[in-house]
Protein backbone atom coordinates (compact mmCIF):
# COMPACT_ATOMS: atom_id res chain seq x y z
CA UNK A 1 0.00 0.00 0.00
CA UNK A 2 0.96 3.00 -0.49
CA UNK A 3 2.17 5.97 2.28
CA UNK A 4 0.48 8.94 1.76
CA UNK A 5 1.70 12.33 1.14
CA UNK A 6 3.84 13.32 3.91
CA UNK A 7 1.93 15.88 6.12
CA UNK A 8 2.77 18.95 5.88
CA UNK A 9 4.64 21.79 8.10
CA UNK A 10 2.72 20.77 11.53
CA UNK A 11 3.43 18.54 13.75
CA UNK A 12 2.31 14.75 13.77
CA UNK A 13 -0.21 14.05 16.36
CA UNK A 14 -1.48 10.74 15.23
CA UNK A 15 0.53 7.79 13.43
CA UNK A 16 -0.91 5.04 11.70
CA UNK A 17 0.60 2.21 10.41
CA UNK A 18 -0.78 -0.82 8.57
CA UNK A 19 -3.86 -0.42 10.98
CA UNK A 20 -6.26 -3.45 10.05
CA UNK A 21 -9.46 -3.45 11.28
CA UNK A 22 -12.30 -6.90 11.72
CA UNK A 23 -15.93 -7.02 12.73
CA UNK A 24 -15.72 -10.55 13.30
CA UNK A 25 -14.43 -12.27 9.27
CA UNK A 26 -14.85 -9.38 7.39
CA UNK A 27 -12.30 -6.92 7.43
CA UNK A 28 -13.87 -3.49 7.51
CA UNK A 29 -9.85 -1.46 7.11
CA UNK A 30 -7.24 -2.41 4.80
CA UNK A 31 -3.46 -1.27 5.93
CA UNK A 32 -4.08 1.91 6.81
CA UNK A 33 -1.36 4.42 6.96
CA UNK A 34 -1.76 8.12 7.92
CA UNK A 35 -0.41 11.09 9.22
CA UNK A 36 -2.96 13.34 11.15
CA UNK A 37 -1.65 16.67 12.15
CA UNK A 38 -1.33 18.33 15.55
CA UNK A 39 -4.16 21.67 16.00
CA UNK A 40 -5.70 21.03 12.49
CA UNK A 41 -9.21 20.03 11.58
CA UNK A 42 -8.59 16.78 9.34
CA UNK A 43 -11.94 15.27 7.53
CA UNK A 44 -12.84 12.04 6.30
CA UNK A 45 -14.93 11.32 3.72
CA UNK A 46 -16.26 8.40 1.37
CA UNK A 47 -19.45 6.36 0.39
CA UNK A 48 -21.30 4.92 3.06
CA UNK A 49 -19.60 1.66 4.49
CA UNK A 50 -15.77 2.54 2.81
CA UNK A 51 -14.97 2.64 6.84
CA UNK A 52 -14.61 6.20 7.49
CA UNK A 53 -16.51 5.73 10.94
CA UNK A 54 -14.62 2.94 11.85
CA UNK A 55 -11.48 4.44 11.71
CA UNK A 56 -12.50 6.97 13.71
CA UNK A 57 -13.34 4.80 16.72
CA UNK A 58 -10.43 2.96 16.74
CA UNK A 59 -8.85 6.16 17.40
CA UNK A 60 -9.98 5.60 21.43
CA UNK A 61 -10.74 1.78 21.23
CA UNK A 62 -14.28 2.71 21.09
CA UNK A 63 -14.80 -0.91 19.07
CA UNK A 64 -13.54 -2.64 22.46
CA UNK A 65 -17.27 -2.42 23.88
CA UNK A 66 -18.19 -5.24 21.21
CA UNK A 67 -16.26 -8.54 21.68
CA UNK A 68 -16.38 -9.28 17.86
CA UNK A 69 -14.61 -6.34 16.39
CA UNK A 70 -10.47 -6.14 16.34
CA UNK A 71 -8.03 -4.04 15.46
CA UNK A 72 -4.03 -4.70 14.10
CA UNK A 73 -1.19 -2.46 13.36
CA UNK A 74 -0.55 0.94 15.42
CA UNK A 75 -1.84 3.89 16.25
CA UNK A 76 0.76 5.90 17.21
CA UNK A 77 -0.54 8.91 19.86
CA UNK A 78 2.61 11.48 20.90
CA UNK A 79 4.06 8.65 20.02
CA UNK A 80 2.55 5.76 22.39
CA UNK A 81 1.15 2.87 20.50
CA UNK A 82 -2.84 3.14 21.72
CA UNK A 83 -3.21 -0.46 20.42
CA UNK A 84 -0.85 -1.95 22.78
CA UNK A 85 -0.83 0.55 25.83
CA UNK A 86 -0.34 -0.95 28.94
CA UNK A 87 -2.50 1.97 29.88
CA UNK A 88 -6.09 1.32 30.92
CA UNK A 89 -8.13 2.44 28.27
CA UNK A 90 -9.92 4.52 30.13
CA UNK A 91 -7.03 6.80 30.82
CA UNK A 92 -6.70 7.13 26.68
CA UNK A 93 -10.17 8.00 26.42
CA UNK A 94 -9.84 10.66 28.53
CA UNK A 95 -7.76 12.51 26.81
CA UNK A 96 -10.04 11.90 24.04
CA UNK A 97 -13.01 13.64 23.39
CA UNK A 98 -15.90 12.29 21.03
CA UNK A 99 -19.10 13.41 19.57
CA UNK A 100 -21.78 11.26 17.97
CA UNK A 101 -24.18 11.09 14.95
CA UNK A 102 -26.99 11.88 17.44
CA UNK A 103 -26.55 14.20 20.29
CA UNK A 104 -26.35 12.00 23.57
CA UNK A 105 -27.07 14.42 26.70
CA UNK A 106 -26.88 11.76 29.92
CA UNK A 107 -30.43 11.55 31.26
CA UNK A 108 -29.38 14.11 34.32
CA UNK A 109 -29.18 17.83 34.59
CA UNK A 110 -27.38 20.52 31.67
CA UNK A 111 -24.43 21.25 34.54
CA UNK A 112 -24.14 17.29 35.27
CA UNK A 113 -23.92 16.54 31.93
CA UNK A 114 -20.11 18.23 31.78
CA UNK A 115 -19.33 17.62 35.49
CA UNK A 116 -19.90 13.86 35.13
CA UNK A 117 -16.67 13.47 32.69
CA UNK A 118 -14.73 16.11 34.76
CA UNK A 119 -14.88 14.63 38.03
CA UNK A 120 -13.98 10.98 36.60
CA UNK A 121 -9.88 12.56 36.91
CA UNK A 122 -10.19 15.82 38.48
CA UNK A 123 -10.99 16.38 42.06
CA UNK A 124 -12.07 19.86 41.97
CA UNK A 125 -13.84 22.20 44.50
CA UNK A 126 -17.34 22.93 43.98
CA UNK A 127 -15.88 26.20 42.64
CA UNK A 128 -13.49 25.34 40.00
CA UNK A 129 -15.81 22.71 38.54
CA UNK A 130 -18.22 25.23 38.13
CA UNK A 131 -15.47 27.02 36.64
CA UNK A 132 -14.96 24.51 34.52
CA UNK A 133 -18.60 24.14 33.71
CA UNK A 134 -18.76 27.42 32.53
CA UNK A 135 -15.63 27.85 30.43
CA UNK A 136 -16.72 24.47 28.78
CA UNK A 137 -20.17 26.18 27.93
CA UNK A 138 -18.85 29.16 26.77
CA UNK A 139 -16.19 26.96 24.54
CA UNK A 140 -19.23 25.60 23.09
CA UNK A 141 -21.37 28.82 22.56
CA UNK A 142 -24.08 27.75 24.90
CA UNK A 143 -23.48 29.09 27.94
CA UNK A 144 -25.77 32.58 27.35
CA UNK A 145 -28.55 29.80 26.37
CA UNK A 146 -28.55 27.51 29.21
CA UNK A 147 -26.65 29.94 32.44
CA UNK A 148 -30.02 30.07 33.65
CA UNK A 149 -31.53 26.59 33.51
CA UNK A 150 -28.50 24.82 34.47
CA UNK A 151 -30.22 22.03 36.56
CA UNK A 152 -32.90 21.46 33.85
CA UNK A 153 -32.78 18.14 32.36
CA UNK A 154 -30.14 18.19 29.14
CA UNK A 155 -32.50 16.19 27.74
CA UNK A 156 -35.03 19.24 27.65
CA UNK A 157 -32.57 21.50 25.08
CA UNK A 158 -33.14 21.43 21.58
CA UNK A 159 -31.14 18.98 19.09
CA UNK A 160 -28.84 21.65 18.11
CA UNK A 161 -28.48 22.44 21.63
CA UNK A 162 -27.79 19.33 22.54
CA UNK A 163 -25.13 18.44 20.65
CA UNK A 164 -23.27 21.79 21.32
CA UNK A 165 -23.98 20.48 25.00
CA UNK A 166 -22.00 17.10 23.71
CA UNK A 167 -19.69 19.22 22.82
CA UNK A 168 -19.04 21.26 26.07
CA UNK A 169 -19.04 18.02 27.99
CA UNK A 170 -16.18 16.49 25.07
CA UNK A 171 -13.82 19.45 25.73
CA UNK A 172 -14.96 20.10 29.41
CA UNK A 173 -11.88 16.92 30.42
CA UNK A 174 -9.45 18.92 28.59
CA UNK A 175 -8.86 16.49 25.81
CA UNK A 176 -6.18 16.75 23.38
CA UNK A 177 -7.72 15.29 20.63
CA UNK A 178 -11.42 15.50 19.14
CA UNK A 179 -13.20 12.78 17.66
CA UNK A 180 -16.58 14.14 15.48
CA UNK A 181 -18.39 11.15 14.21
CA UNK A 182 -20.86 13.47 11.86
CA UNK A 183 -21.88 15.65 14.08
CA UNK A 184 -24.10 17.85 12.06
CA UNK A 185 -26.33 14.90 10.15
CA UNK A 186 -29.12 15.66 12.59
CA UNK A 187 -28.82 18.70 12.43
CA UNK A 188 -30.78 21.74 10.85
CA UNK A 189 -28.36 24.23 8.63
CA UNK A 190 -28.20 26.88 11.40
CA UNK A 191 -27.31 24.66 14.21
CA UNK A 192 -25.32 23.26 11.86
CA UNK A 193 -23.29 26.47 10.35
CA UNK A 194 -22.75 27.64 14.70
CA UNK A 195 -21.18 24.14 14.88
CA UNK A 196 -18.64 24.36 11.86
CA UNK A 197 -18.31 27.93 13.57
CA UNK A 198 -17.08 26.57 16.36
CA UNK A 199 -15.02 24.00 14.81
CA UNK A 200 -12.74 26.49 13.44
CA UNK A 201 -12.35 28.16 16.95
CA UNK A 202 -11.62 24.43 18.67
CA UNK A 203 -8.85 23.40 16.27
CA UNK A 204 -6.79 26.66 18.13
CA UNK A 205 -6.72 24.40 20.87
CA UNK A 206 -6.84 20.58 19.94
CA UNK A 207 -6.94 18.58 17.35
CA UNK A 208 -10.07 17.35 15.37
CA UNK A 209 -10.77 14.54 13.27
CA UNK A 210 -14.25 15.12 11.72
CA UNK A 211 -16.13 11.93 9.56
CA UNK A 212 -18.38 13.83 7.33
CA UNK A 213 -20.55 12.44 4.75
CA UNK A 214 -21.49 16.38 3.24
CA UNK A 215 -17.99 17.54 0.98
CA UNK A 216 -19.09 20.99 1.45
CA UNK A 217 -18.53 20.25 4.86
CA UNK A 218 -15.40 18.81 4.46
CA UNK A 219 -14.25 21.44 2.13
CA UNK A 220 -15.48 24.36 4.79
CA UNK A 221 -14.19 23.25 7.90
CA UNK A 222 -11.04 20.58 7.37
CA UNK A 223 -7.25 21.34 6.54
CA UNK A 224 -6.86 17.93 5.14
CA UNK A 225 -8.99 15.84 3.75
CA UNK A 226 -9.09 11.83 3.95
CA UNK A 227 -10.83 10.27 1.02
CA UNK A 228 -11.53 6.31 2.06
CA UNK A 229 -13.29 3.42 -0.58
CA UNK A 230 -13.75 -0.12 0.67
CA UNK A 231 -11.72 0.26 3.55
CA UNK A 232 -8.92 1.66 1.74
CA UNK A 233 -6.99 4.93 2.19
CA UNK A 234 -7.59 6.31 -1.94
CA UNK A 235 -5.87 9.80 -1.00
CA UNK A 236 -4.99 11.94 1.80
CA UNK A 237 -3.92 15.46 1.61
CA UNK A 238 -4.25 19.38 2.37
CA UNK A 239 -8.17 19.75 1.38
CA UNK A 240 -7.56 22.50 -1.16
CA UNK A 241 -5.32 20.57 -2.98
CA UNK A 242 -7.82 17.69 -2.98
CA UNK A 243 -11.10 20.04 -3.59
CA UNK A 244 -9.55 21.67 -6.55
CA UNK A 245 -6.77 18.67 -8.42
CA UNK A 246 -7.12 15.22 -6.93
CA UNK A 247 -3.72 13.32 -7.50
CA UNK A 248 -6.27 10.08 -7.86
CA UNK A 249 -8.77 9.48 -10.71
CA UNK A 250 -11.32 7.57 -7.89
CA UNK A 251 -10.60 11.10 -5.50
CA UNK A 252 -11.98 13.15 -8.54
CA UNK A 253 -14.95 10.79 -9.25
CA UNK A 254 -16.20 11.15 -5.94
CA UNK A 255 -15.77 15.00 -5.11
CA UNK A 256 -17.18 15.55 -8.59
CA UNK A 257 -20.54 13.42 -7.65
CA UNK A 258 -20.14 11.14 -10.30
CA UNK A 259 -20.09 8.78 -7.91
CA UNK A 260 -20.81 7.92 -4.38
CA UNK B 1 -58.63 2.65 -23.46
CA UNK B 2 -57.33 5.36 -20.88
CA UNK B 3 -60.57 5.11 -19.63
CA UNK B 4 -60.68 1.67 -19.39
CA UNK B 5 -57.57 1.93 -17.24
CA UNK B 6 -59.81 4.49 -15.32
CA UNK B 7 -62.62 2.10 -14.78
CA UNK B 8 -60.22 -0.77 -13.46
CA UNK B 9 -58.03 1.64 -10.87
CA UNK B 10 -61.58 2.93 -9.54
CA UNK B 11 -63.34 -0.92 -9.34
CA UNK B 12 -59.87 -1.92 -7.59
CA UNK B 13 -59.87 1.14 -5.43
CA UNK B 14 -63.87 0.83 -4.46
CA UNK B 15 -62.44 -3.33 -3.76
CA UNK B 16 -59.66 -2.08 -0.92
CA UNK B 17 -62.68 0.17 0.76
CA UNK B 18 -64.85 -2.22 0.89
CA UNK B 19 -61.97 -4.55 2.69
CA UNK B 20 -60.72 -1.79 4.71
CA UNK B 21 -64.52 -1.94 6.09
CA UNK B 22 -64.77 -5.03 6.95
CA UNK B 23 -61.34 -5.17 8.57
CA UNK B 24 -62.01 -2.37 10.71
CA UNK B 25 -66.08 -3.94 11.42
CA UNK B 26 -64.29 -7.36 12.44
CA UNK B 27 -61.53 -5.80 14.93
CA UNK B 28 -64.10 -3.72 16.11
CA UNK B 29 -66.27 -6.47 17.09
CA UNK B 30 -63.13 -8.56 18.83
CA UNK B 31 -61.92 -5.31 21.00
CA UNK B 32 -66.23 -5.22 21.94
CA UNK B 33 -65.96 -8.87 23.08
CA UNK B 34 -63.21 -7.80 24.93
CA UNK B 35 -64.16 -4.86 26.64
CA UNK B 36 -67.60 -6.55 27.42
CA UNK B 37 -65.97 -9.24 29.69
CA UNK B 38 -63.75 -6.68 31.78
CA UNK B 39 -66.52 -4.32 31.86
CA UNK B 40 -68.43 -6.92 33.07
CA UNK B 41 -65.89 -7.63 35.77
CA UNK B 42 -65.68 -4.50 36.85
CA UNK B 43 -69.18 -3.44 37.12
CA UNK B 44 -70.11 -6.86 39.37
CA UNK B 45 -67.16 -6.05 41.47
CA UNK B 46 -68.33 -2.62 42.05
CA UNK B 47 -71.67 -3.17 42.21
CA UNK B 48 -71.47 -5.95 44.93
CA UNK B 49 -68.44 -4.51 46.04
CA UNK B 50 -69.13 -0.98 47.00
CA UNK B 51 -71.99 -2.35 49.45
CA UNK B 52 -69.68 -3.93 51.48
CA UNK B 53 -67.42 -1.21 51.76
CA UNK B 54 -67.34 0.93 55.43
CA UNK B 55 -64.48 1.71 57.72
CA UNK B 56 -65.02 -1.83 59.38
CA UNK B 57 -63.99 -3.27 56.22
CA UNK B 58 -60.55 -1.62 56.86
CA UNK B 59 -60.58 -1.43 61.23
CA UNK B 60 -62.12 -4.61 61.85
CA UNK B 61 -60.38 -8.09 61.37
CA UNK B 62 -62.32 -11.17 59.90
CA UNK B 63 -65.44 -12.03 61.88
CA UNK B 64 -66.60 -15.27 62.97
CA UNK B 65 -69.23 -16.86 60.53
CA UNK B 66 -72.00 -15.19 62.47
CA UNK B 67 -74.34 -12.66 61.05
CA UNK B 68 -75.24 -11.85 64.61
CA UNK B 69 -71.54 -10.55 65.63
CA UNK B 70 -72.05 -7.93 63.24
CA UNK B 71 -70.39 -6.81 59.86
CA UNK B 72 -66.23 -6.91 60.55
CA UNK B 73 -63.90 -6.35 58.60
CA UNK B 74 -60.62 -7.43 56.61
CA UNK B 75 -57.90 -5.27 58.78
CA UNK B 76 -55.71 -8.61 59.64
CA UNK B 77 -56.36 -9.72 55.62
CA UNK B 78 -55.09 -6.69 54.12
CA UNK B 79 -52.57 -5.72 56.79
CA UNK B 80 -50.76 -9.07 56.25
CA UNK B 81 -51.05 -8.78 52.56
CA UNK B 82 -49.94 -5.33 52.52
CA UNK B 83 -46.74 -6.84 54.75
CA UNK B 84 -46.14 -10.08 52.60
CA UNK B 85 -45.95 -8.09 49.04
CA UNK B 86 -43.79 -5.68 50.69
CA UNK B 87 -41.50 -7.88 51.56
CA UNK B 88 -41.59 -9.97 48.52
CA UNK B 89 -40.64 -6.91 46.22
CA UNK B 90 -38.19 -5.97 48.95
CA UNK B 91 -36.12 -9.21 48.58
CA UNK B 92 -37.20 -9.37 44.70
CA UNK B 93 -36.51 -6.38 43.38
CA UNK B 94 -32.91 -5.59 44.44
CA UNK B 95 -31.97 -9.66 42.44
CA UNK B 96 -33.83 -8.76 39.68
CA UNK B 97 -32.63 -5.51 38.51
CA UNK B 98 -28.64 -6.99 39.17
CA UNK B 99 -29.91 -10.32 37.05
CA UNK B 100 -31.35 -7.89 34.42
CA UNK B 101 -27.96 -5.60 34.44
CA UNK B 102 -25.78 -8.67 33.91
CA UNK B 103 -27.70 -9.63 30.86
CA UNK B 104 -28.23 -5.94 29.52
CA UNK B 105 -24.73 -4.79 30.46
CA UNK B 106 -22.33 -7.35 31.50
CA UNK B 107 -22.77 -10.32 29.18
CA UNK B 108 -25.46 -9.50 26.59
CA UNK B 109 -24.36 -12.46 23.70
CA UNK B 110 -23.10 -15.46 26.49
CA UNK B 111 -23.31 -18.88 26.98
CA UNK B 112 -24.48 -18.00 30.60
CA UNK B 113 -26.58 -15.39 29.60
CA UNK B 114 -28.69 -17.29 27.05
CA UNK B 115 -29.18 -20.03 30.10
CA UNK B 116 -30.18 -17.64 32.88
CA UNK B 117 -32.30 -16.28 29.92
CA UNK B 118 -33.74 -19.80 29.38
CA UNK B 119 -34.39 -20.34 33.37
CA UNK B 120 -35.65 -17.36 33.67
CA UNK B 121 -38.15 -17.49 30.85
CA UNK B 122 -39.46 -21.12 32.49
CA UNK B 123 -39.71 -19.06 35.80
CA UNK B 124 -41.75 -16.65 34.31
CA UNK B 125 -44.27 -18.65 32.66
CA UNK B 126 -44.29 -21.07 35.48
CA UNK B 127 -47.79 -21.34 36.97
CA UNK B 128 -47.77 -19.66 40.07
CA UNK B 129 -49.09 -23.03 41.82
CA UNK B 130 -45.71 -24.72 41.08
CA UNK B 131 -44.20 -22.06 42.70
CA UNK B 132 -46.28 -22.40 46.10
CA UNK B 133 -45.19 -25.71 46.11
CA UNK B 134 -41.93 -25.61 45.77
CA UNK B 135 -41.98 -23.13 48.96
CA UNK B 136 -44.22 -25.59 50.75
CA UNK B 137 -41.46 -27.65 49.97
CA UNK B 138 -38.18 -26.11 50.99
CA UNK B 139 -39.25 -23.73 53.43
CA UNK B 140 -42.98 -25.13 55.18
CA UNK B 141 -41.67 -28.71 55.39
CA UNK B 142 -38.83 -27.88 57.00
CA UNK B 143 -39.88 -25.76 59.22
CA UNK B 144 -42.82 -27.85 59.78
CA UNK B 145 -45.13 -25.09 59.89
CA UNK B 146 -47.61 -22.52 57.61
CA UNK B 147 -45.77 -18.83 57.74
CA UNK B 148 -46.06 -15.22 56.43
CA UNK B 149 -42.26 -15.43 55.76
CA UNK B 150 -42.63 -18.72 53.26
CA UNK B 151 -45.32 -16.29 51.82
CA UNK B 152 -43.45 -13.80 50.98
CA UNK B 153 -40.71 -16.27 49.30
CA UNK B 154 -42.96 -17.57 47.03
CA UNK B 155 -44.01 -13.95 45.83
CA UNK B 156 -40.37 -12.80 45.41
CA UNK B 157 -39.80 -15.74 43.13
CA UNK B 158 -42.80 -14.44 41.20
CA UNK B 159 -41.46 -10.90 41.47
CA UNK B 160 -37.86 -11.70 40.37
CA UNK B 161 -38.32 -13.12 36.99
CA UNK B 162 -40.73 -10.11 36.01
CA UNK B 163 -38.32 -7.25 36.93
CA UNK B 164 -35.17 -9.40 35.22
CA UNK B 165 -37.31 -9.39 32.02
CA UNK B 166 -38.14 -5.73 32.10
CA UNK B 167 -34.78 -4.84 33.19
CA UNK B 168 -32.89 -6.08 30.58
CA UNK B 169 -35.64 -4.99 27.66
CA UNK B 170 -35.33 -2.21 29.03
CA UNK B 171 -31.60 -1.43 28.95
CA UNK B 172 -31.34 -2.89 25.57
CA UNK B 173 -33.72 -0.08 24.46
CA UNK B 174 -31.04 2.66 25.90
CA UNK B 175 -29.41 3.99 22.62
CA UNK B 176 -25.78 2.36 21.88
CA UNK B 177 -25.42 6.12 21.87
CA UNK B 178 -25.90 7.15 24.99
CA UNK B 179 -23.42 4.15 26.42
CA UNK B 180 -20.86 5.02 24.36
CA UNK B 181 -20.92 8.86 24.79
CA UNK B 182 -20.50 7.79 28.32
CA UNK B 183 -17.73 4.97 27.70
CA UNK B 184 -15.67 7.79 25.38
CA UNK B 185 -15.42 9.80 28.03
CA UNK B 186 -13.25 7.22 29.89
CA UNK B 187 -15.90 6.45 32.58
CA UNK B 188 -16.08 2.79 34.25
CA UNK B 189 -18.29 0.17 33.41
CA UNK B 190 -20.38 0.56 36.68
CA UNK B 191 -20.03 4.37 36.41
CA UNK B 192 -21.85 4.19 33.21
CA UNK B 193 -24.75 1.59 34.32
CA UNK B 194 -25.85 3.56 37.81
CA UNK B 195 -25.31 7.01 36.26
CA UNK B 196 -26.04 6.78 32.64
CA UNK B 197 -28.05 3.52 31.34
CA UNK B 198 -29.98 2.70 34.64
CA UNK B 199 -31.01 6.11 34.36
CA UNK B 200 -31.91 6.52 31.46
CA UNK B 201 -34.40 3.26 31.67
CA UNK B 202 -35.39 3.92 35.06
CA UNK B 203 -39.47 4.81 33.97
CA UNK B 204 -39.34 0.96 32.27
CA UNK B 205 -37.49 -0.10 35.32
CA UNK B 206 -39.99 1.23 37.72
CA UNK B 207 -42.39 0.03 35.46
CA UNK B 208 -42.07 -3.09 35.45
CA UNK B 209 -41.20 -3.46 39.15
CA UNK B 210 -44.89 -2.20 39.51
CA UNK B 211 -46.59 -4.64 37.48
CA UNK B 212 -44.57 -7.05 39.55
CA UNK B 213 -46.31 -5.81 42.42
CA UNK B 214 -49.58 -5.47 40.58
CA UNK B 215 -49.25 -9.48 39.53
CA UNK B 216 -48.50 -10.59 43.47
CA UNK B 217 -50.71 -8.76 44.73
CA UNK B 218 -53.49 -10.70 43.80
CA UNK B 219 -51.78 -14.14 43.46
CA UNK B 220 -53.83 -17.10 45.50
CA UNK B 221 -52.33 -20.15 44.77
CA UNK B 222 -48.61 -19.54 46.16
CA UNK B 223 -49.99 -18.69 49.06
CA UNK B 224 -52.48 -21.95 49.79
CA UNK B 225 -49.20 -23.68 50.68
CA UNK B 226 -47.43 -21.01 52.52
CA UNK B 227 -48.55 -18.12 54.46
CA UNK B 228 -52.41 -20.24 54.63
CA UNK B 229 -54.25 -18.07 56.00
CA UNK B 230 -55.43 -16.52 60.10
CA UNK B 231 -58.52 -15.77 61.31
CA UNK B 232 -56.91 -13.51 63.74
CA UNK B 233 -53.83 -10.74 63.28
CA UNK B 234 -50.51 -11.83 64.13
CA UNK B 235 -47.54 -9.18 63.47
CA UNK B 236 -44.92 -12.51 63.73
CA UNK B 237 -44.09 -13.46 60.11
CA UNK B 238 -43.17 -16.90 61.41
CA UNK B 239 -46.65 -18.03 61.91
CA UNK B 240 -49.83 -18.47 59.16
CA UNK B 241 -50.97 -14.97 58.42
CA UNK B 242 -53.69 -13.82 56.92
CA UNK B 243 -53.70 -12.41 53.43
CA UNK B 244 -56.76 -10.82 51.01
CA UNK B 245 -56.57 -13.80 48.36
CA UNK B 246 -56.64 -16.67 50.68
CA UNK B 247 -59.71 -14.54 52.74
CA UNK B 248 -61.31 -13.77 49.41
CA UNK B 249 -61.44 -17.67 48.59
CA UNK B 250 -62.07 -18.83 51.56
CA UNK B 251 -64.98 -16.36 52.07
CA UNK B 252 -66.45 -16.91 48.77
CA UNK B 253 -66.87 -20.18 49.22
CA UNK B 254 -67.96 -20.29 52.46
CA UNK B 255 -72.07 -20.66 52.89
CA UNK B 256 -72.20 -17.67 55.32
CA UNK B 257 -74.15 -14.51 54.05
CA UNK B 258 -71.24 -12.14 56.45
CA UNK B 259 -68.25 -13.70 54.82
CA UNK B 260 -69.41 -13.47 51.25
CA UNK B 261 -70.08 -9.73 51.52
CA UNK B 262 -66.82 -9.33 53.07
CA UNK B 263 -65.36 -11.57 50.44
CA UNK B 264 -66.76 -9.27 47.71
CA UNK B 265 -65.49 -6.20 49.53
CA UNK B 266 -62.32 -7.72 49.42
CA UNK B 267 -61.99 -8.58 45.40
CA UNK B 268 -62.95 -4.86 45.57
CA UNK B 269 -60.42 -3.70 47.41
CA UNK B 270 -57.26 -5.88 45.09
CA UNK B 271 -59.21 -4.91 41.88
CA UNK B 272 -59.10 -0.86 42.10
CA UNK B 273 -55.24 -1.53 43.83
CA UNK B 274 -54.20 -3.35 40.77
CA UNK B 275 -56.03 -0.75 38.67
CA UNK B 276 -54.17 1.82 40.42
CA UNK B 277 -51.10 0.44 40.13
CA UNK B 278 -51.67 -0.21 36.30
CA UNK B 279 -52.34 3.36 35.98
CA UNK B 280 -49.66 4.79 37.52
CA UNK B 281 -47.36 2.12 35.34
CA UNK B 282 -48.83 3.55 32.32
CA UNK B 283 -48.50 7.35 33.40
CA UNK B 284 -44.64 6.52 34.21
CA UNK B 285 -43.76 4.81 31.07
CA UNK B 286 -45.43 7.76 29.00
CA UNK B 287 -43.21 9.98 31.11
CA UNK B 288 -40.02 8.04 29.77
CA UNK B 289 -41.91 8.81 26.04
CA UNK B 290 -41.37 12.71 26.62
Amino acid sequence: MNIPEPSPAAPTKIVVRDLNFYYGKFQALKSINLDIPERHVTAFIGPSGCGKSTLLRTFNRMFELYPEQRAEGSILLDGENLLTSKQDVALIRARIGMLFQKPTPFPMSIFDNIAFGVKLFENLSRIDLEERVEWALRKAALWDEVKDKLSQNGTSLSGGQQQRLCIARGIAIKPELLLLDEPCSALDPISTARIEELIAELKKDYTVIIVTHNMQQAARVSDHTAYMYLGELIEFGETEQMFLKPARRETEDYITGRFG
Amino acid sequence: MKGDRKTTRNARFARRKQFNRIAIALSMCAMLFGMFWLAWILWETISIGVSSLSLSLLTENTPPPDDAIGAGGLSNAIKGSFLMVALATFVGTPIGILTGVYLAEYDPRGKLSGTVRFINDLLLSAPSIIIGLFVYAVIVVRFKEFSGWAGAAALALIVVPIVIRTTENMLALVPAGLREAAYALGAPKWKVITRVTLVAARAGVLTGILLAVARISGETAPLLFTALNNQFWNASLSGPLANLPVTILQFAMSPYENWQQLAWGGVFLITFAVLGLNILARMLSREKLK
